[in-house]
């Protein structure tokens, strides 16, 4: 881990929404994030969590991509345009590519990536924040934050 | 003899490319899923995964492939339906661009349908007559959703997943078990020879009048179950017999068929349900039909189920419930767009 990591443990379910939740509320547009964990690490309720931080409507819908590959989260409430993808069926990152990832990724616009481990050629030349989960126990779980701008860096506090 | 009306039905939200022409909402002409037929025969190589997700390649064949089955002549076709919600973006464009494009130049009307409702068509299909309200229940890879049913075209959602679906527990659930992909008919085929009541994993209800669904605490309890209470070690399923592979098998499925069946009867009591519906790719399993059969009988209630032919996506279900809406005079107009979100 180099200085500007930066881990977090949570104990609950609950407690990785309401991070997530923090997250949100700060992020400007803009942002792609690389989730890297197991199944059951807390991905998709990280990702709920963040999402609606960022006003992403009707929180309780935030659900799994992997069928779909990709939800939008987006409405006149939320702030920017939520992009939830899941590398999990993908098979190549050309399937990727063709998704139209690069599309996605604008201003006003933050995407948030399940299964990044799967695509990660792909996201070499832009600024992703990586989040790496990984399991205490039953119901604790780890996250290490990679790559953070300043403006998420009082996260800690 | 009143004039049979016809309807092309495109389906292209996810995995699937699909189009059939159904005759008043019940008599299947054709229904061609492309990863059923021999395309390459059409375009003359092997079909790249790539096309297969972006529809692109496929679309016209599928689509050309239909008519000649039914066999209709695409200005004899009444009306042309597309599902253009939920799904992958630019999965559901291609299909709503295709419709779109044939309804211009033929100048048939153009009839939008939801995904979601026209799987719960699927199990109205051969029903002579249904007992309204009826509660509905769709369960796949994407969706896991319970609906107040009026009437074919009145749906309302009542409860759905707030994580994982349940047919993508039974994926990675199959994958934690180094089960083959996809993983509903390998975990129902394994399950057979299992016990149900082996391991007891969690039900997770939620709250007690809520009539969502959750399936990842199941999930996270079966990987738990199997890589022991650390996760430091190694997966112990390599070391498993059959029988405990078997026995955890049908002890997750019955956890999420005692989930879909206690949710559907809070929704029948919530509802005064008289019929109860059951669509979408995990109505195959038939321990779900099942479970729901005899809770239905219990409850004195009609059990309507998609025959198996219908549960997985396709396109007769939308051709067939677009009926209902020409029947309504409810068209689309060539404005009409994808919507990921429904």
């Amino acid at each position: 881990m180099s200085e500007k990591d930066f881990e977090i443990i949570s104990d609950s379910v609950e407690q990785t929404i309401e991070f997530g939740k923090k997250i949100g509320a700060l992020l400007k547009g803009g942002e792609v994030f690389g989730l890297i964990g197991n199944l059951g690490t807390g991905k998709t309720h990280l990702i709920k969590g963040i999402a609606a931080g960022a006003g992403a409507p009707d929180m309780e819908h935030v659900n799994s991509p992997t069928f779909v590959i990709v939800n939008e989260y987006s409405g006149p409430e939320a702030r920017l345009d939520i992009f939830h993808l899941d590398a999990y069926r993908l098979d190549s990152i050309a399937e990727f590519e063709a998704l139209g990832f690069d599309d996605l990724c604008y201003r006003d616009s933050v995407v948030l990536i399940e299964w990044a481990d799967k695509v990660l050629p792909a996201l070499k030349d832009i600024d992703t924040i990586t989040i790496e989960l990984s399991h205490i126990s039953e119901t604790q779980r780890k996250f290490i934050f990679k790559n953070l701008p300043g403006y998420l860096s009082g996260l800690d506090q | 003899m009143a004039k049979e009306i016809n309807i092309l039905g495109i389906e292209t939200s996810c995995d699937e490319t699909a189009a059939s022409v159904v005759a008043d909402g019940k008599i299947v002409k054709s229904s061609v899923v492309a990863s059923q037929v021999k395309l390459h025969e059409r375009f003359g190589g092997v079909v790249p995964e790539l096309a297969s997700r972006a529809h692109i390649e496929k679309i016209y064949p599928v689509v050309t492939q239909a008519l000649e089955d039914a066999p209709i002549k695409i200005e004899d076709v009444d009306a042309i339906a597309i599902a253009n919600q939920p799904g992958l973006t630019i999965s559901l464009i291609v299909g709503v661009t295709a419709a779109k494009t044939l309804a211009l130049a033929t100048d048939k009307p153009l009839i939008a349908i939801n995904h979601v409702h026209a799987h719960l068509q699927a199990a109205m299909i051969e029903a002579e007559s249904i007992d309204l309200p009826a509660i509905a229940l769709v369960v796949s890879g994407g969706h896991t959703s319970l609906y107040d049913c009026e009437s074919a075209l009145e749906l309302e959602l009542i409860g759905s997943t707030i994580d994982d679906a349940a047919g993508e527990a039974f994926d990675k659930v199959a994958s934690i078990l180094g089960l083959p992909y996809p993983g509903g008919p390998s975990i129902e085929k394994t399950a057979k020879n299992g016990n149900p009541k082996a391991v007891r994993f969690p039900r997770s209800m939620l709250k007690k009048d809520s009539l969502d669904f959750s399936f990842s605490g199941l999930k996270t309890a079966v990987l738990y179950h199997c890589q022991g209470q650390d996760m430091k070690g190694e997966s112990k399923v390599s070391e498993m017999s059959d029988q405990e592979i078997a026995d955890i098998a049908a002890s997750f499925q019955q956890a999420v068929v005692d989930v879909l069946v206690a949710k559907t009867k809070r929704g029948i009591e919530k509802i005064k349900a008289k019929t109860v519906l059951l669509g979408g790719g995990v109505a195959a399993n038939t321990a779900l039909r099942e479970g729901l059969q005899s809770m239905c009988e219990a409850e004195g209630k009609k059990l309507l189920v998609a025959p198996r032919s219908l549960c997985t996506d396709n396109a007769v279900m939308v051709a067939s419930l677009a009926y209902h809406k020409y029947k309504a005079g409810i068209f689309a107009d060539l404005t009409l767009e994808a919507k990921a979100t429904s």
